[in-house]
């Protein structure tokens, strides 16, 4: 018990948590503002990894590092496009489309990998995002080393999050977008393209999604690795539903979830962590996803038109 | 742009959109190979004659496509209900995890093979059975609860590998114990290297088959599928009705981990599936959700898989160029089949 209070209390275990959920905040953003248009994006698992790859690749090849971010970004939006062009004017599946971006952004940066570095042992390093050091902000006890060492691009995750939540909230371009997802029919009746609105909406948030998965190359790791995004994408499908489609309960959710991901891996190192085997802990993170989206089914606001294809004049 | 309903599709229409998907993938493909510098054609004539150009390939490819049909059959039930089983690969592993606990000695000759296909198929169905009860009962959707049991159950493999199923005489490699003789599926033909897992799952796709069009639970399971509050309007029992999808497609994709190790392997890795449960996904969706079309597109798949593997080695494209074109096919498939549907109008 008193190890838990230990891990409870350190700076390090603050620090890590707000790094593991950075990844997270990103691409649950970008899965929020598909869903809130409308649209299921199970893109997601693997436009993170090509966002991981082509972050990677850009500064491995010698772009600065915000370049790999863009150019991560780029490569999001684009696979984005795929799935918008596929499930929105066509109004294909959007699990099927979604699982085939998935399948296809994954082993097209597989392929791409292998293509550039066939003879590859080890996989290359890049010198990755530095912690900030921040005049006087930095050296405050505790929360200097949480918060003001953490890498810029943590802090382009929280600031993306608050843009996500005011742009949605408080712009007439927010209102079109939830009512794309609400109520497609009265979008069209006040002259809008719900068309439009949901491809912008799934571009912008697979580019999104995509950033994320750059953090794990550009800012977390400084490598590329294959099966590095791990699930983190589906994971952040349950973010979005135990955040209820609110940015900020979802960022909430992330760092909820974060903390306990930071608390598992030290919790390996204590006693405990010698009774039970390592693969319990690992597995933890999955199981508490699922346990939150069963806590949440009673309360979840879905988007009402989520999942519908919307077809002019049909209905 | 517009979608207009056709009303009765052309035949020239219906199968002339899958074709042209398919000849865009062959092209996807030659591009790919020009890009990892190689000769297009010739890359595709190294994929054709590596999956089906001496004996050894042949059968190589067919045991490829024998998890292959099972996991197919296991998203083809499922998706056909609208029932979005993405968690055949945990269900895969559950059925191996059975064929190694019952096929290590605890049981005897006659009784071993007919029992732990049978508990393997149990096993599977429990797995898949948890997130339907959650969908039925909780309405938590069951897509994303799938995917993450898959992770969860990789890691209880590898636990099970390196703790209570370890092989002592593993040399330290996390596998289990093999198993014994009596507990192995024999070849069809000695000599020959293709087990009868495979004729396992031609019979499966038969029973699937006839299930869905001779029974009742297949009008049923469709008849959710294709309208779930009109079906729950006729009186139909839908919850029951998804339940037993479940424990049928959970079932197969148990038969397919199953099959891999009493048939293929004879031990259990972690490795075991290279995403044989997420493959079944394009099996499925190529098939158009047929269970006969499942084996046609199982053996296309692996030919894929097979031919890629070989080409690789000869020609040094990536092998990773299957999982792209079999990921465009899927796409490219889907597209095509509304578009047999579907006019597209531009205005």
């Amino acid at each position: 018990m008193s190890d838990l209070f230990d891990i409870l209390l350190s700076v390090s275990f603050w620090a890590a948590a707000i790094r593991i959920a950075s990844p997270l905040i990103f691409a649950t953003m970008g899965e929020l503002i598909c869903e809130r248009a409308g649209v299921l994006n199970l893109g997601i698992e693997g436009i993170m990894v090509i966002g991981a790859f082509a972050g990677w690749m850009a500064v491995y090849l010698g772009a600065p590092l915000w370049l790999g971010v863009t150019a991560a970004m780029a490569a999001g939006m684009l696979f984005g496009l795929l799935h918008a062009t596929l499930t929105v004017p066509f109004g294909l599946s959007q699990h099927v489309v979604g699982l085939g971006v998935t399948m296809l952004a994954t082993s097209t940066s597989y392929f791409a990998y292998r293509l550039a570095l066939p003879e590859v042992t080890s996989p290359p390093k890049i010198t990755p995002f530095a912690p900030m050091d921040l005049p006087v902000l930095s050296d405050i006890p505790f929360f200097g080393p949480v918060l003001f060492q953490q890498t810029a691009l943590t802090w382009a995750a929280l600031i993306c999050a608050g843009l996500v939540g005011f742009v949605l909230f408080r712009t007439p371009l927010g209102l079109a977008v939830r009512a794309a997802g609400e109520n497609p029919a009265a979008v069209e009746a006040q002259g809008l393209s719900v068309t439009g609105l949901r491809m912008g909406a799934v571009i912008v948030g697979s580019g999104l999604m995509a950033v994320g998965g750059s953090f794990l190359t550009l800012s977390a790791f400084s490598s590329f690795f294959f099966e590095m995004v791990n699930g983190r994408g589906w994971i952040c499908i349950a973010l979005v539903v135990f955040g209820a489609w609110r940015p900020g309960k979802a960022v909430l959710g992330a760092l909820l979830f974060a903390a306990f991901d930071a608390l598992q891996i030290r919790l390996q190192q204590t006693p405990l962590g010698a009774h039970l085997p390592y693969q319990a802990f690992l597995m933890a993170p999955y199981l508490l996803s699922i346990l939150a989206l069963i806590l949440m089914s009673r309360r979840a606001e879905v988007p009402a038109a989520l999942m519908v294809p919307y077809r002019k004049g049909e209905r | 742009m517009r979608l207009d309903p056709i009303a009765a599709p052309s035949l020239r229409r219906q199968i002339g959109l899958p074709a042209l998907a398919l000849l865009a993938t062959i092209a996807v493909a030659m591009m790919l190979a020009l890009i990892a510098g190689a000769n297009p054609l010739a890359t595709l004539g190294l994929i054709a004659k590596g999956a089906v150009g001496s004996k050894f390939a042949a059968l190589e490819t067919l045991n490829r496509a024998t998890p292959l049909i099972f996991t197919g059959l296991a998203v083809a039930v499922a998706f056909r209900a609208k029932l979005w089983n993405i968690g055949a690969e945990a269900q895969l592993y559950a059925g191996a995890i059975v064929a190694v606990l019952l096929g290590t000695g605890v049981l005897g000759a006659p009784l071993v093979l007919p029992v732990s296909a049978l508990a393997a198929m149990l096993a599977g169905a429990l797995v898949l059975l948890g997130p339907v009860m959650l969908k039925t009962r909780l309405g938590v959707d069951e897509v994303v609860t799938t995917l993450l049991l898959n992770f969860v159950m990789l890691l209880f493999v590898s636990y099970l590998l390196e703790g209570p199923m370890k092989d002592p005489m593993g040399m330290g490699w996390p596998k289990s114990a093999a198993l014994v003789k009596e507990a192995r599926l024999p070849r069809i033909v000695d000599g020959l290297r293709l087990h009868w897992g495979f004729a396992l799952a031609l019979i499966a796709a038969v029973a699937v088959w006839v299930i869905q069009t001779r029974s009742t639970l297949g009008f049923e399971m469709r008849a959710v599928g294709q309208n779930r509050e009109a079906a729950r309007f006729a009186g139909m029992p839908v919850n029951v009705v998804l339940v037993k999808t479940a424990l049928l497609s959970g079932g197969l994709a148990a038969l397919a981990g199953w099959s891999e190790v009493a048939g293929l392997k004879g031990h259990l890795s972690s490795d075991l599936s290279p995403g044989f449960g997420y493959t079944g996904i394009i099996v499925a969706m190529l098939a158009l959700l047929h269970p006969l079309g499942v084996v046609l597109s199982a053996l296309f798949v692996a030919a894929i898989f097979v031919g890629s593997d070989s080409m690789s080695r000869a020609a040094g494209v990536p092998t990773y160029i299957a999982d792209m074109l079999l990921a465009t096919a899927l796409l490219f498939m889907v597209l095509a089949l509304m578009l047999t549907r579907y006019r597209v109008v531009w205005k």
